[in-house]
């Protein structure tokens, strides 16, 4: 049905098993080019899960995950990401003691090695491209205060902002307007409108009304397993969806 | 450029407290106190190295290594092994069964110098060992537990087991190391006596100076994105990881420089004190150095240094007096850091002297723009 070239991951039979209990069992899903996807689904789906195999944060028992025709299965973390995919995650991960300027610039892609790091040199270039990114995720103002006096919102900003630095081909982002005010929201969305047109992006969200501003199609989990996949609208209408998701 | 670069290398503040140190280290100490003094206090200074390798990998990068003692003794013993070899060269020596070997090799029974004691004829391989052992040692004990994810309390305990390993082959194993003891009778280098008055001033010096040299080395590895770097592993080193670095070798890295350190204090330990023994290696002495750490204040290089010589001159005038109180006035001090003063001296320092100067000195400089 598919054909395999159009699409930069392409997920097949993935299943993990912690101690027995499948998180993962048996999901496919496949995401082209540009594509805005969003990982809908209850509390405990194993939404997160999914996320943590395709980075390799854990391993897969079954299946595979490949990024551009590259098996990622058996990558580690730091190669899955030079190989183009970023990943936020649930909670946000930034480093609290290090200004927003520095934050970004940790993620910039250059100096990963010992030596590169110990002989960075804060060029133009990086100054640049901070400012840049700094602009895009509206936190051009705080460049010098420390991460740890942001807001929740400008924390999830802020983490969104160290990926595209990055400049990952894949971006997967974990709740993503988690904690985030309205307008936050709404900012957010725009945000995640424009980033796209360079790269696919997954997204999970619990969200429903950001989730149909956003995602070109959906992919519900439901105790591991893909219960249903599509645009929002034929997802929404889905009767086993309604009865163990969207009915209450 | 230069010029920013430099000013981002050594901020003011760093700067005025560097030539603070120096001045003390190098001018008032020698002047306030006689050579017996000085040589404790370059004594002292020689764990201040460890100290400072502690505030790189423990404050900075969050990893505690309860066993800098193993590569403190690694670069004592480098060195405590090349003196010991020129002390006994066979005119010294005469009165042995087997003259020109170590003497407590001859009580020993050996017949011959063991074979991984003979590059120690050179003093140059003697000084490339002082610098690769300690790289080696704490690469392959790095590799061992980051690759795999072993951190925080067991790799501290991990490495105070190390320490205790290395202290109990070395006493068992007398013949080759002068066990319990250790290396004693160090007399010359290159012909050189270290132990009479002059040498033990040029000692100071070479050691105040070498000191300097790694508190400058520290502050280059601080000012890095390496050290911002670490200061972020700390805080989420899965962020780290998923941002496309190899988190292990990081740790891997500065977990050999902090060796590198220990290391060179230890030489310069033996070259001052004049024996090395397994007493500097072990669980106590181990723990005595992240102490030093701790008061001085895990996250300041300069306070490493002062922490380093103030409890150590703590320990002498306790354990004059009270032998036996020292170990609890240790923990009592441990203990009172860790929860009165978090950030140690450096805090202090920071919290209350610091804001009082800034404000004196901007008092007189107002008063002269007034004028
Ligand atoms: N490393 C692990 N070991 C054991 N069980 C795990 C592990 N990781 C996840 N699980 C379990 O797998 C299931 C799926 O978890 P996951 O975090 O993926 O859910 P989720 O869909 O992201 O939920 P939420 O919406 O609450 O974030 C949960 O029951 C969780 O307890
Ligand atoms: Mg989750």
């Amino acid at each position: 049905m598919y054909q395999q070239k159009d699409f930069v991951l392409t997920i097949e039979g993935l299943t993990v098993s912690f101690d027995g209990f499948k998180a993962v069992n048996d999901v496919s899903l496949y995401i082209e080019e540009q594509e805005i996807r969003v990982i809908i689904g209850p509390n405990g789906a194993g939404k997160t899960t999914v996320l943590d195999l395709i980075c390799g944060r854990t391993k897969a028992t079954e299946g595979s995950i490949k990024f551009k025709g590259k098996e990622l299965t058996k990558l580690k973390e730091h190669e899955i990401v030079h190989a183009g995919v970023g990943r936020k995650f649930q909670n946000p991960s930034i480093y609290e003691d290090l200004t927003v300027f520095e934050n970004l610039e940790l993620s910039y892609p250059r100096g990963k090695k010992v030596w590169g790091a110990l002989t960075f040199r804060r060029d133009q270039e990086v100054i640049d491209k901070v400012n840049e990114i700094a602009q895009m995720i509206f936190l051009q103002e705080m460049l010098s205060s420390p991460a740890n006096l942001l807001s929740h919102g400008q924390k999830q900003w802020l983490e969104i902002g160290m990926l595209l630095i990055q400049d990952p081909e894949l971006l997967m982002l974990d709740e993503p307007v988690a904690g985030m005010s309205v307008s936050e929201r709404k900012q957010t969305a725009e945000l995640l409108q424009r980033i796209t047109k360079e790269r696919s992006v997954l997204v999970i969200e619990h969200d429903m009304h950001f989730v149909e501003e956003i995602a070109d199609r959906v992919t519900v989990l439901h105790q591991g397993k893909v219960l249903s996949e599509g645009s929002m609208e034929k997802v929404q209408n889905d009767p086993k969806v309604i009865e163990v998701y969207l009915g209450h | 450029m230069l010029q920013t670069k430099l000013r981002s290398l050594a901020p003011k503040n760093d700067v005025v407290s560097f030539l603070i140190l120096a001045a003390i280290l190098l001018v008032a100490l020698p002047i306030l106190f006689d050579i017996f003094r000085l040589n404790l206090i370059g004594k002292y200074l020689t764990f201040a190295f460890v100290a400072l390798g502690l505030v790189l990998s423990w404050g900075l990068g969050g990893i505690l290594s309860l066993g800098q003692g193993i590569f403190f003794g690694l670069g004592g013993y480098a060195m405590a092994m090349f003196l010991k070899l020129e002390a006994s060269n066979p005119e010294n020596t005469q009165i042995q069964s087997t003259p020109g070997i170590p003497d407590f090799m001859d009580w020993n029974q050996l017949t011959e110098l063991p074979w991984f004691w003979e590059p120690f004829h050179s003093f140059g391989f003697t000084l490339f060992a002082i610098i690769a052992l300690p790289a080696l040692f704490a690469y392959i004990i790095g590799a061992a537990m980051f690759k795999r994810r072993v951190g925080g309390v067991y790799f501290a305990i991990i490495t105070q087991a190390i320490a205790a390993i290395l202290t109990i082959l070395i006493i068992g194993q007398q013949g080759f190391t002068g066990g319990v003891n250790g290396i004693t009778d160090l007399r010359t280098l290159h012909g050189w006596d270290i132990r009479t008055d002059s040498a033990k001033y040029i000692l100071y010096f070479i050691n105040v100076m070498l000191l300097l040299a790694t508190l400058v080395a520290a502050q280059y590895i601080r000012k890095s994105k390496l050290g911002r770097l670490l200061v972020a592993m700390r805080d989420s080193e899965d962020r780290v990881r998923f941002s496309g670095y190899d988190v292990a070798n990081f740790k891997i890295f500065i977990f050999c420089i902090a060796g590198i350190f220990s290391s060179i204090g230890g030489a310069m330990f033996t070259l001052q004190v004049g024996f090395m023994s397994p007493s500097l290696i072990g669980i106590v002495p181990s723990i005595e150095m992240v102490i030093f750490a701790a008061v001085g204040g895990n996250l300041s290089i300069f306070g490493a240094i002062y922490g380093a010589l103030i409890v150590n001159w703590a320990k002498t005038i306790l354990s004059e007096s009270y032998p036996e109180l020292w170990l609890f006035a240790m923990g009592a001090m441990f203990i009172a850091v860790v929860l009165a003063f978090p950030k140690g001296l450096a805090g202090i320092y920071e919290s209350y002297v610091q804001p009082w100067v800034d404000k004196k000195l901007k008092a007189i400089q107002d008063k002269k723009a007034k004028k």
